[in-house]
């Protein structure tokens, strides 16, 4: 009897909270929704993004371990599938210890910046740098040739055409290696390098045609979103709790968190510096404003020697902020769908709770550098359960209504 | 019971018991001016600047086209513009760098590159270079 009544009390005080939604409020939720994404954007600097052998390829050089200074590293040990392609560790760890937090995959592909200070203009070009990065695969392009040539002959050249003759070319060789690979790759012809960065560059376009088919799924906010869109009242796997409601009242509303994590994606794309505290004994770390001149200087980006796409194609790069003190420890705006389910949280893992990270925009710390793009919000109790009830509703390993 | 539920229902309006972010929650001014043609800040043009692509989307790289004429309607052809801009009510700047990279004919010039990250009001300030002077208008737009 009593939990009737209790659950009769919930259903007024969530129905209550649906029908005051305003106008402006129904706009907002409806543009957070899944139902609201577009198309998967077409990237024409990979002509093969969506050729399904190139994904299948891709899949597998995903979890090939041979790609590694110690033969036990892939992409999938970071990026754990069943862990939404990320490791729950506040530093990832490859062959060493990185400096950052693995990034989930889903949707990796809607945005036009990879890794949290956006070095990367494409997730193939991304996909390229984790394999040549000393503490994550640390291997190197000419290794990777060889390995492509010995094991993956038929599945890349069904896709790429024929690989190149590599019989001249050493075992080891990259721009970005040891000091051993970095000479041999001086020694090589000219012809040699761009016949290794060029299979180099496919296997990255094979890797992001794979992580475009990593898709976010529809989550009970979704549903509830979806509802509210279409004026019917949010019932069964739909509804949302008051607690819920309320929580999603302040994301779009009071506590601003909708200004940086907006539309389906739940994040902005873009580079901003909260004032999240440098972690002890890394390295320093400036976020955007440290990789400007990396990127517009990366041979493979999207006007690149290995970009399929034209000039015009490229206006990312080409419009992108070069110099300005907002680049100074930014970082890219993570998406929150699936995030309660995956602290640590911030570009280190600096914060280890939902609740902790609720206290940081509360107190809205200074930076060590830069400037802080946010304020002090100061929250009650209420307000911060509230807001974390609603962010579970876009797990839903957590949503528990 | 209905009181009490009511009761606790507007209880939980109040949730949020301060905000020191008082400027970013602020809507834009009710009084903005949000006509897509202006003249300069000291009346040398008359600038209409239109999306080339309407309407504009939150989030979308797109591009405008700007129309600059002299006070007397004639075309200006051979302008130098440059784009600023950002959320006043935000303390930021622009997400992207947008460039004029080119003139299309009868003062239109076309402005490449411009992004609107979030939802509020925004300036595009566009300063405008030619031999009858130098000067700049600032549009308002508040995207959704």
């Amino acid at each position: 009897m009593a939990r009737v009544g209790l659950g009769a009390a919930l259903a007024v005080l969530s129905a209550c909270g649906q029908a005051d939604f305003s106008e402006q409020e129904k706009r907002a939720i409806a543009s957070l929704s899944l139902s609201a994404l577009g198309e998967l954007p077409h990237d024409p600097s990979n002509r093969f993004a969506d050729n399904p052998h190139a994904a299948a390829f891709g899949e597998t050089l995903f979890f090939d371990t041979g790609m590694s200074a110690n033969g036990a590293v892939a992409c999938a040990t970071c990026h754990l599938p069943e862990r939404q392609f990320q490791d729950d560790l506040a530093l990832a760890e490859g062959v060493g210890t990185t400096h950052r937090r693995t990034m989930p995959l889903a949707n990796a592909a809607y945005s036009p910046w990879q890794f949290w200070d956006g070095r990367k203009d494409s997730l193939w070009s991304q996909a390229l740098d984790p394999i040549e990065d000393a503490a994550e695969h640390g291997f190197d392009r000419a290794a990777v040739a060889h390995r492509v040539v010995a094991h993956h002959r038929e599945a890349y050249e069904a896709i790429f055409g024929p690989l190149p003759d590599l019989s001249t070319v050493p075992a080891h060789g990259s721009p970005r290696g040891n000091p051993g690979a970095q000479d041999a790759w001086r020694r090589l012809q000219e012809d040699e390098r761009y016949a290794v960065d060029r299979l180099y560059a496919n296997v990255g376009k094979a890797l992001d045609a794979f992580q475009r088919t990593i898709r976010h799924q529809p989550t009970r906010f979704d549903r509830f979103a979806d509802a509210v869109s279409a004026g019917q009242e949010p019932a069964g796997e739909a509804a949302l709790t008051a607690l819920e409601t309320e929580g999603l009242r302040l994301f779009i509303g009071k506590a601003n968190c909708i200004d940086c994590h907006n539309g389906p994606r739940f994040t902005d794309d873009h580079f901003h510096n909260t004032g999240v505290p440098p972690v002890p004994g890394l390295p320093e770390d400036r976020g955007r404003a440290g990789i400007i001149e990396k990127l517009l200087a990366d041979p493979f980006n999207c006007l690149g020697a290995f970009s399929d796409a034209d000039e015009a194609e490229c206006g990312e790069l080409r419009f992108m902020v070069t110099a300005s003190p907002e680049l100074e420890r930014a970082f890219k705006t993570p998406s929150l769908r699936g995030a309660a389910s995956r602290p640590p949280y911030m570009h280190s893992g600096q914060i280890a709770t939902l609740e902790a990270v609720i206290d940081h925009y509360s107190e809205a710390p200074k930076p060590v550098s830069g400037i802080s793009q946010i304020s002090p919000v100061i929250f009650t109790d209420r307000g911060r359960l509230a807001l974390i009830a609603f962010l579970k509703t876009l797990d839903d390993d957590l949503s528990d209504p | 019971m209905l009181r009490w539920i009511l009761g606790g229902a507007a209880l939980l309006v109040v949730a949020v018991v301060g905000f020191m972010a008082w400027r970013m929650m602020a809507p834009p001014p009710a009084d903005l001016d949000l006509s897509r043609e202006r003249p300069t800040e000291a009346g040398i043009y008359q600038v209409q600047i239109a999306p080339q692509i309407g309407p504009v989307v939150q989030g979308a790289l797109h591009s405008w086209v700007a129309t600059v004429r002299l006070a007397d309607g004639s075309p200006v052809e051979d302008a130098q513009v440059t784009i600023d801009g950002g959320m006043p009510q935000h303390g930021h700047g622009l997400p992207t760098a947008p460039q004029a990279t080119g003139h299309q004919g009868e003062g239109r010039y076309l402005i490449e590159g411009v992004r609107f990250n979030m939802g509020g009001w925004w300036e595009l300030t566009l300063d405008i270079s030619s031999p009858a002077g130098e000067d700049s208008v600032t549009f308002n737009l508040v995207i959704e």
